[in-house]
Order: C-alpha cells, then sequence, then structure tokens
C-alpha cells in the first residue's frame, strides 16, 4: 500500500445512506477502524412520543424511504400486540404478499443497481451495453414488478397509506392482484438470470460470524421464531432481552450484540438458517445455487437477495390465485396503557419495535432497532480483515474491494445518503 | 441549448429518508429508455461512483439542511447548477425531517448534547432558506406525475425533444 497520510475519498456510493470510513494504520497493522454511520439524526424516537397512536405507523414509515413498507408494518405489528388486536387471515395474507412485493422491488434495486456494475466492471447499470444490456432492462423491469404489488395493495409502493392497526383502508382489488401475477409469471425466468450471475460470481470473502434471522416453514417476511446459527430459538417478544446495545462514539447509530457476541442480520442468515421453508417451485429452480448454503461468503448475501426475489414471486403467486377478497372490516380500537413488541424481516434483517401506549391513544415510549444497526460491528471486524489481507496492495484497489463488501451487506444507514469518506491514517 | 444534445443531471440527498430518490427510480422504470439518450448523470451517488459537481443543467436535490457541512455543500451544488429542483416536502418546507423544531422540554433538553456532539444544527430547515429554487416537486414522498411534469418543461426549455 502506498504510504499516503490522511487520504479521504467521499465514495461509497450505491449504498442507502451515508457513511464515512476511518482507518487507522501504525506500522504496517490495521489498528483501527472506524466505520461511522453519519447520516444527519432525525430523532424519530423522540419524536413520536405522545403523537396519536393511529398516525404512528404512517410516521415512523418515513424513518426510511426504500425500506418504509417494514417500518410501516412491524410498527402496526407491534401497535396490534399492546392493544391485542389479532388481525384476520386476509389481512395477514395482504400484509405477507406487501413484504414480498416490497422484497421484489429492494432487493431488485440493490442488486442490478448497485451489485452487478461491480460484477461487469462498469460504474453504473447504466453503462450496461452489449450483451449486458438486457440487464439495464431486467433492472426496471423487475423493480416494476414488485412496485406495482406494493401499490396495488398498501396504495403506493414508498409510505404506504392503506394499512392500518387491524387491517387496511381500503380492500385491494382482486382483478388488480390478478394482473401481478400474469406481470410475475413474465418476469419469473429473469430471476434465473440474474441468480446464475451472483451464482457464478465469484467474489470471495469469509469471516466466522452468528447468523440471526426470523424463521418459520413458508419464508414469510412478518411471523416465526428468532432463530441463530449457535442454535438458539427465542420468541420475537423476547429478542430486546438477548441483544446487548453498544454505544460506538462516533456513529450517529447505535450497535448491537447477540447474546454478547456480533452477528449478522439480513438475507444470508435467511437462507442459511431457513431455506428448507422456500417454496418448493424456488428450491427446485434454484437447486444448484441453494447448494451453497449455508455460506459464510458476505458476498452471498447478494445471491441470497436474488434467491428470495425467485421465493417472493412463488409465493405471491401461490396466494393470490388462491385468495378470495373481501370486504374485511377493522376492528375498533380500545386505548389503554400497554406496550407490545413487533419483529420482521425487512429487506436487510431483523427489524424491532417496541411501543408504549398510554390511555389517551398516544404513544409513551417507543425502541427500535434497525438491522443496519445490529450489522455494524460485524461490518468494522470485516473491513478491518480486508485490509489486512490486501495491506500490499494499491490503495485504490482496497478501496474498491472495501466498498464492495460493505455494498453486500446492502446497509441501509439512514435508510438513506450515498457516501463513505474514506480516511487512511497511516503512519 | 445543452452539450452534446444531453441534459446534464445531477441527483443530491440531505437530511431525510431517501423516499423521494427512491420514488425517483420508480418513475424511471417507464422512463429510462425515453430518456437515457438524452440525459447524461452527472452527479448520483445512488447510481455511480464516478461523480462531477460541475456544468450540472439540473440539480435535482431531495432532503432537508440540517447543519452547516449540508448548507455549503448545498451551496456548491447551486454554484455549479443552472436549474435546482426541491425535490419532496423535506426540501420544500423541512417536513417531516424537522420533527425536532416543534420539541419542547424535555424533549429538547433530551436531544441537545447529541445536537452538539455531531455538530448539528437546532433548527431543520428547507432548500429556499439558502438557495434559490427554481422549482418544487411537493409529496411525501414526491409526486412522480409533477417530477416528470418538471423534468418535460426542463427537455424543452434547454432544447431536447424528448418523447411522452
Amino acid at each position: 500500500m502506498h504510504k499516503v497520510d490522511d487520504i479521504e475519498i467521499d465514495q461509497l456510493s450505491k449504498i442507502e445512506g451515508h457513511a464515512d470510513l476511518r482507518i487507522k494504520i501504525r506500522n504496517d497493522k490495521v489498528e483501527d477502524v472506524q466505520l461511522r454511520i453519519t447520516e444527519n439524526k432525525r430523532f424519530y424516537t423522540q419524536a413520536i412520543k405522545g403523537k396519536p397512536v393511529n398516525n404512528i405507523a404512517q410516521v415512523v414509515s418515513r424513518i426510511c424511504g426504500t425500506c418504509s413498507i417494514a417500518h410501516n408494518t412491524c410498527c402496526i405489528e407491534s401497535l396490534e400486540n399492546a392493544l391485542k388486536i389479532k388481525p384476520s387471515e386476509q389481512t395477514l395474507m395482504l400484509r405477507n404478499l406487501n413484504m414480498y412485493g416490497l422484497m421484489i422491488r429492494d432487493h431488485a434495486l440493490h442488486l442490478y443497481l448497485f451489485c452487478m456494475p461491480d460484477i461487469f466492471g462498469v460504474d453504473s447499470v447504466l453503462q450496461f451495453e452489449g450483451k449486458n444490456h438486457q440487464y439495464l432492462h431486467d433492472a426496471f423491469d423487475v423493480k416494476k414488478v414488485g412496485n406495482n404489488l406494493c401499490t396495488r395493495i398498501g396504495g403506493r409502493a414508498v409510505h404506504p397509506m392503506l394499512p392500518q392497526i387491524g387491517g387496511f383502508l381500503k380492500t385491494p382489488d382482486i382483478n388488480q392482484l390478478k394482473e401481478s401475477v400474469n406481470e410475475m409469471k413474465a418476469i419469473r425466468p429473469r430471476i434465473f438470470d440474474l441468480i446464475d450471475i451472483f451464482h457464478r460470481c465469484d467474489f470471495k470473502f469469509e469471516n466466522k460470524r452468528h447468523f440471526v434471522a426470523l424463521t418459520n416453514d413458508d419464508y414469510n417476511y412478518i411471523k416465526g421464531k428468532i432463530c441463530s446459527s449457535a442454535g438458539h430459538c427465542i420468541e420475537e417478544a423476547d429478542y430486546w432481552d438477548h441483544l446487548e446495545r453498544i454505544i460506538i462514539p462516533y456513529s450517529q447509530a447505535t450497535a448491537f450484540r447477540f447474546e454478547g457476541e456480533p452477528f449478522m442480520v439480513g438475507a444470508l442468515p435467511r437462507m442459511n438458517l431457513n431455506k428448507k421453508s422456500l417454496h418448493p417451485d424456488t428450491k427446485k429452480d434454484a437447486s444448484k445455487a441453494l447448494s451453497v448454503f449455508p455460506s459464510e461468503n458476505i458476498y452471498h448475501n447478494n445471491l441470497a437477495q436474488a434467491i428470495e426475489i425467485l421465493n417472493s414471486i412463488d409465493r405471491s403467486i401461490d396466494m393470490i390465485e388462491t385468495a378470495e377478497i373481501k370486504a374485511d372490516p377493522r376492528p375498533a380500537v380500545e386505548y389503554k396503557l400497554e406496550s407490545g413488541v413487533g419483529v420482521i424481516e425487512a429487506p436487510r434483517g431483523t427489524l424491532y419495535y417496541m411501543v408504549s401506549l398510554k390511555p389517551d391513544g398516544t404513544i409513551g415510549y417507543g425502541n427500535l432497532i434497525i438491522p443496519t444497526a445490529q450489522n455494524e460491528i460485524i461490518m468494522n471486524m470485516d473491513v478491518k480483515k480486508l485490509v489486512e489481507s490486501m495491506l500490499d496492495q494499491e490503495k485504490s484497489v482496497v478501496e474498491l474491494e472495501l466498498e464492495k463488501l460493505i455494498r453486500a451487506y446492502d446497509p441501509c444507514m439512514s435508510c438513506a445518503a450515498h457516501f463513505l469518506k474514506v480516511e487512511w491514517d497511516e503512519k | 441549448m445543452v452539450e452534446n444534445g444531453k441534459l446534464n443531471i445531477g441527483i443530491f440527498s440531505f437530511t431525510g429518508d431517501e423516499g423521494c430518490v427512491i420514488t425517483l427510480v420508480e418513475a424511471l422504470n417507464d422512463y429510462i429508455f425515453k430518456w437515457k439518450d438524452f440525459i447524461n448523470v452527472k452527479y448520483a451517488r445512488v447510481l455511480q461512483r464516478k461523480n462531477k459537481l460541475e456544468d450540472i443543467d439540473v440539480a435535482i436535490v431531495e432532503g432537508a439542511m440540517s447543519s452547516k457541512n449540508e448548507i455549503s455543500r448545498l451551496e456548491e451544488i447551486r454554484k455549479n447548477s443552472k436549474k435546482l429542483v426541491a425535490l419532496g416536502s423535506c426540501a420544500i418546507d423541512g417536513t417531516p425531517s424537522n420533527h425536532r423544531n416543534f420539541f419542547l422540554e424535555p424533549k429538547l433538553g433530551d436531544i441537545m448534547p447529541l445536537i452538539k456532539k455531531f455538530d448539528l444544527n437546532v433548527k431543520v430547515e428547507p432548500l429556499n432558506k439558502f438557495v434559490k429554487v427554481d422549482d418544487v416537486v411537493p409529496g411525501c414522498p414526491m409526486i412522480p406525475a409533477t417530477f416528470l411534469n418538471v423534468m418535460y418543461k426542463y427537455f424543452e426549455e434547454f432544447g431536447l425533444k424528448v418523447p411522452r
């Protein structure tokens, strides 16, 4: 590595959010790595205090543009648990569909627009030319299918208006949902290509880590038991008891350990811990790619996302084709002094909401734990290991590899924004 | 008129949730192939690593101003852009990223140590408090149809005949 002091690069593009990276090197050894989440705070946990319960899922949706459906869904689940409201089977089915639509759209954004340029050796999806030009079409076509499914259920794909405590403001039109089935069937073969590209990709970075994910018997994203690669399974409501909050002085986010250990959440943990529950058609058509799991290669997080798109399509087609959508009035809400927990799998991993309500129908307290905060410690560890293994290489090469590595986690720093300032401190 | 028959655009994000840029990327699902030969993306960290803040015809800016650094950066963008569009309600009036503007005690006292620690501004403010804004696309997230109208207005203004 060139002996240059204090280099700053304003460049982690193609991720969600603002982040800096500071690397301190002394005597050819990595002494310290600080991955700093620098997204300017908006103080949502304070902002929701005192706000009306019936509006709060729409407020917290604004924490993150790209995974707004996840925040909205998890918040509603926590409120329903606090209010002892049991949503109907139809409501749960529609929420599952909304989450599948989110996974299709959000994973497609990450894979085609953020990661695939690295594989093709170009800077941007807009530079896909020649034999790769088809993937520019696929990028926007696949996103659109997920976008349409979410819009037909939640009213829109970013900050949905229709999901509410106990149900939906408006029952989706089954004919419109059947349009989504046609779109998903049309797009399905293109996902085979996507899976194949990420399966054949030879990017590799392995590090020992614990994996944690919500697991169940149908690979849904909203209900199940939280299991770890260490073999422990716990109830959703108990998640917080197993987390250890770590204050990182230089970061605007808080980090966590699970049962005292650094851990990872996201598509890779889900696939490692729950691939048995994928749709039979997904298992059949992605069998070769599925054989790599369980995996400790962080780049297989991308492959797991590609397989999750296929599974989301297969599950959604089944659900819509067998659905009988009918008017489904929401139950009356009676406010009381209560607390509730919601845990779901957002695109980037396990999302936790705990809310306390007041009898006047307002929020007393909220505790939110986002996936990227849970991954922050392990990302720092991986960055350190990667830099240590590349100390003899050109700085520009190392920086490119660092970006690829961090991008593989699909971090959501704000969940918003786009730059990593790498600051090398070499003496 | 534009150089090389393409409109140089820049996409920038400040304090917010990036929902407007995500919505913009979704709006492109139906327009990317109509626009591809008429736009040159000079700056968009969401799409590319190599970015240049120079000679931008239309700067599309989402998010509100919540620190001195952001304000300096916005002024730099304005200096290098012929037109500047405020995308979404955070950019237009600060909402909803400006929750803290309305905090009373004890909430305000709770957040002040963090405001100081991270050198944030106490108030979150819209773009037009600091620079001239040529157009706005309201909504949270921004309304795609309005965004498309604004883009077509600039295509025309810069002498480009882009198919609808």
